[in-house]
């Protein structure tokens, strides 16, 4: 199978793996332990992986909150700060194109008395700074804003995004969760004030994620126990998946420089290739502003399901935005809804149906990207084919 | 390898739909979905004299479970009279595919109804009101 779905979560580098195997068999200790050696083991090997995800950021270890997962990561950074009695305000601005841990957790506060505030965004995914200048408020309380779109690939503008919360005094959120290990990420210079991100979107594994908190600013922690991550998360740490975090950070930081310069070449080929195939394939996201090696797109006539399934029976994983394949588990078709952040970008909600995106990781090569185009055109062809919509035109 | 969300006949169907096509001399033509609920299902209907379905064919825009739910009413219809076509339920449709997830079930919904439309198309196209479909269809519900 060749893996198209790196946004869905990446393959554990074989070097995080055998990092972490002895904290199951050998330093299984409880980091809290620390009168024994199989506890402090854990407790050291936690504290050395909390240094590695800092220095991947450019932040300071104490600035690093571990989590479960992406989504925790976001839920901490919105309801956590806002949980806090140091920070007032009862407006907060978001972009229309959040990933459902913000998108969800920030329309529920609606219920608490809060107002909410999405930007619009251009047809290619971004956030124009002047728009969120013009909506901060006095009673702002936070803006979260993500760095990469995991559907449309575009990268915002946070830098500048920051900076003009930086001058407005508003708390600046990133989820960063689908740009780390494939745009560098240096939180002094986005110019945030928090920042999530996941393992498991760069080489790491999965149930390890984490939070920068930048130091000062104050966010109150969601679960209640004992005193594990100094409060702001309680709750056994899962140590085994935090090494393997720690180890998955050192090798980004360390050899990005040579994975993303390819993924920016097989993009390339890739975009160019399915361009040139069919008039009637569109691609969504921002060409030039966009994740290494992501190319997304919709085809005309054609369903997102169906063409999933077809290049899946050929051996390709992707993704789909298509609303027939949103939910297959949901109860019933109420479920089922297209993608908003195709509908964001203006693609028409009957077309967002043919909708599909593939992302490469550092282990895509020549071979799957000639193999994807090799099969992209019979494929579409067949499905044409059988489309009452295909030669109305 | 581990099984996805439909059955081994909704997979059958998918990858190789009976019944694909236009019939350009088609008697009855019924179409129903619309793109914005993301299915689009056109069904091609030949009846002959005895009122018996003696061709039939389909294209479809839709999902897996969309394309399988066309595809399986096609094979039940061949061969049918008219009245057993209008008998030709939804769940019907999903007993033959070996079940649907809840979430796609109006995908055979959406067969049954094309079914109907292409018959009303049909008695419209000999002069008949395509009303007496309704009359008929009401019938079988009520007998059964």
């Amino acid at each position: 199978m060749i893996y198209l779905d790196n946004v869905a979560g990446t393959k554990p580098d074989a070097r995080v793996v055998e990092k972490m195997l002895p904290f199951y068999t050998e330093h299984y200790g409880n980091p809290s332990a620390h009168f024994y050696p199989i506890g402090r083991e854990a407790f050291e090997a936690m504290e050395a992986a909390r240094g590695e995800v800092a220095s991947f950021i450019n932040a300071k270890a104490e600035e690093i909150v571990f989590t479960s997962c992406g989504t925790e990561s976001n839920n901490l950074a919105v309801k956590g700060f806002l949980k806090n009695p140091k920070n007032s305000g009862k407006h907060i601005i978001i972009s229309e194109i959040e990933h459902f841990s913000v998108d969800t957790t920030v329309t529920k506060l609606i219920n608490d008395g809060y107002q909410i505030t999405k930007l619009k965004v251009d047809d290619s995914g971004l956030v124009n700074p002047d728009d969120l200048k013009k909506a901060i408020r006095k009673d702002t309380a936070l803006v979260s804003i993500q760095h990469t779109n995991p559907e449309i690939g575009t990268i915002q503008y946070t830098d500048k995004l920051g900076a003009v919360c930086r001058e407005a005094g508003v708390t600046f959120h990133v989820d960063a969760v689908a740009a780390a290990g494939f745009s560098e990420l240096d939180v002094k210079a986005l110019n945030c004030d928090m920042l999530s991100i996941a393992s498991q979107n760069f080489y790491g594994p999965r149930g390890a994620a984490a939070l920068y908190i930048r130091d000062g600013v104050k966010v109150s922690g969601l679960m209640d126990g004992g005193h594990q991550e100094r409060g702001y998360r309680s709750g056994t740490e899962n140590v085994p998946a935090i090494v393997g975090m720690g180890e998955a950070a050192r090798i980004a930081k360390a050899e990005m420089g040579v994975w993303v310069p390819e993924l920016v070449r097989l993009q390339k080929q890739l975009w160019d290739g399915l361009g040139g195939m069919f008039d009637f394939l569109h691609f969504t996201g921002n060409k030039d502003r966009r994740r290494p090696g992501h190319v997304s797109f919709w085809i005309e006539y054609i369903e997102g399901e169906s063409l999933l399934m077809w290049l899946s029976l050929k051996g390709f994983a992707c993704a789909s935005g298509s609303a027939c394949s949103s939910n297959i588990l949901a109860d019933d078709e109420e479920d089922l809804a297209a993608s908003y952040v195709l509908t964001a970008v203006g693609v028409p909600s009957d077309i967002c149906a043919g909708s599909l995106g593939m992302s490469m990781s550092k282990y895509n090569t020549q071979d799957d990207i000639d193999n994807v185009l090799k099969v992209m055109p019979e494929t579409v062809q067949r499905l044409c084919e059988m489309s009452p919509m295909y030669n109305r035109k | 390898m581990a099984k996805g969300p439909y059955s081994d006949k909704v997979m059958d169907h998918f990858m190789n739909p009976r019944n694909m096509g236009e019939i350009s001399d088609a008697n009855g033509i019924g179409e129903v979905g619309n793109p914005a609920c993301g299915d689009v299902m056109k069904i091609f209907l030949k009846i002959n004299d005895d009122q018996v379905c003696e061709d039939v064919k389909f294209k479809t825009f839709g999902c897996g479970a969309a394309i399988a739910s066309s595809s399986m009413a096609t094979e039940l219809m061949i061969g049918k009279k008219v009245e057993e076509l209008l008998a030709l339920t939804n769940q019907a449709i999903v007993d033959a595919l070996d079940g649907l997830p809840p979430a796609k079930i109006h995908c055979s919904v959406m067969a049954e109804e094309a079914i109907e439309e292409a018959l009303k198309n049909y008695f419209k196209s000999k002069g008949q009101d395509p009303a007496i479909v309704d009359e008929m269809k009401a019938k079988i519900k009520k007998e059964n």
